[in-house]
C-alpha cells in the first residue's frame, strides 16, 4: 500500500521534470542549448517514471525491465546528445547571439 | 586462456543473465534463443569489455566507483533543478559558449564516463574530444571564466579524482 503510494510519487516527478525539458526545448534559444534542457531534464524525468515504475511492481519480470531501462537511458542519452551537437557544430549550424566565447571554433585543427 | 577469450566469456555470460532476468527461464525456446544471442553478441563485440590485465585493489576500485555513483546522482539533481529553474524564469537568464578543458585521464573507458557525466551535471554538455591532446571542449549554458585552467578546476576537477581511483 505505502509502496503504491512513494511510486506514485517517483512518476509524478519524472512527468515534471519531463515537462520542465519540453518547456526548454521551446523557450530556448538555439540547438545546443536545447540540447542541454533535452539531455538533463528529460533523463531525469524518465528515470523517475520508470523508478516509479519498479517501486510499484517489486522485484519481478516487470521491475526489472523498468531498472535495465534506466541503466540504458543513463548510458545513452549523453551519447546521442554528444553526437548532435558535434554534427551541429561541424555542420555550421549558427550559435545564439548572445554567446560569449567559442573556443571550439577557436581551434580549428579538429576539422577537416 | 587469453585476455581476449575472457573478455569475451565474461560478456558472454552477463548477456544470457540479463537475458534470463528479462524473459522467462522455463521456456526452452526462449533460453536456446538466449544463448544464441548471447553467442553473437560476445562474438562481435566482446573483445572490448576487458583491456587490461591488472585486478589489484579490486575491492578499493568497487568501494571508490560506489562513491563515485552517489556522487555522481546528487550532480545530477542539481542539474535538473538548475534547468528548471533557468527554464521557469520569465527572463530566460543564459549566458552561453563554447569552452575547453583539460584531462589527465588516459583510458578510453575512463573518458567515456567522464565526458557522460560531464554531460548529464549542470549546464554543461559535451561537444567535441581531442584525444592527442587530452582536451575535451564544453557548451556552457552560463559561462563563467574563459580561462582554461579555472574551467577545469569546475568543470572536471569534481569527477577526475575519484575516477582516477576507480579506472587506473
Amino acid at each position: 500500500m505505502i509502496r503504491e503510494h512513494i511510486g506514485m510519487v517517483f512518476i509524478l516527478l519524472g512527468i515534471m521534470f519531463d515537462f520542465f525539458g519540453v518547456l526548454g526545448l521551446v523557450r530556448l534559444p538555439d540547438v545546443y542549448n536545447r540540447l542541454q534542457a533535452a539531455t538533463k531534464c528529460v533523463t531525469f524525468g524518465s528515470a523517475g517514471i520508470l523508478l516509479g515504475v519498479f517501486i510499484k511492481q517489486g522485484f519481478n519480470n516487470f521491475g526489472f525491465k523498468a531498472l535495465l531501462g534506466i541503466a540504458f537511458i543513463f548510458l545513452t542519452s549523453p551519447v546521442a546528445a554528444h553526437a548532435i551537437a558535434r554534427a551541429a557544430h561541424r555542420s555550421g549550424i549558427p550559435l545564439t547571439k548572445e554567446t560569449i566565447v567559442d573556443q571550439y571554433q577557436e581551434d580549428n585543427e579538429l576539422k577537416d | 586462456m587469453t585476455l581476449q577469450n575472457r573478455s569475451r566469456l565474461f560478456v558472454f555470460i552477463f548477456s544470457f543473465l540479463v537475458w534470463l532476468a528479462l524473459t522467462s527461464i522455463r521456456d526452452l525456446e526462449e533460453v536456446v534463443a538466449g544463448l544464441l544471442v548471447a553467442a553473437l553478441v560476445s562474438a562481435i563485440a566482446g573483445k572490448f569489455l576487458i583491456t587490461s590485465e591488472k585486478s589489484e585493489h579490486i575491492i578499493k576500485r568497487i568501494f571508490s566507483a560506489i562513491k563515485y555513483l552517489f556522487k555522481f546522482l546528487w550532480e545530477m539533481v542539481k542539474a535538473n533543478l538548475h534547468v528548471a529553474y533557468i527554464v521557469i524564469n520569465p527572463y530566460l537568464p543564459i549566458n552561453p559558449g563554447i569552452v575547453k578543458i583539460k584531462t589527465k585521464l588516459t583510458k578510453d573507458s575512463a573518458l567515456t564516463v567522464l565526458t557522460n557525466s560531464i554531460t548529464l551535471t549542470p549546464g554543461t554538455l559535451t561537444v567535441d574530444i581531442n584525444p592527442e591532446k587530452k582536451e575535451i571542449y564544453i557548451h556552457w549554458i552560463d559561462v563563467l571564466s574563459k580561462d582554461v585552467e579555472k574551467n577545469t578546476k569546475s568543470i572536471g576537477g569534481k569527477f577526475e579524482k575519484l575516477l582516477t581511483e576507480v579506472f587506473e
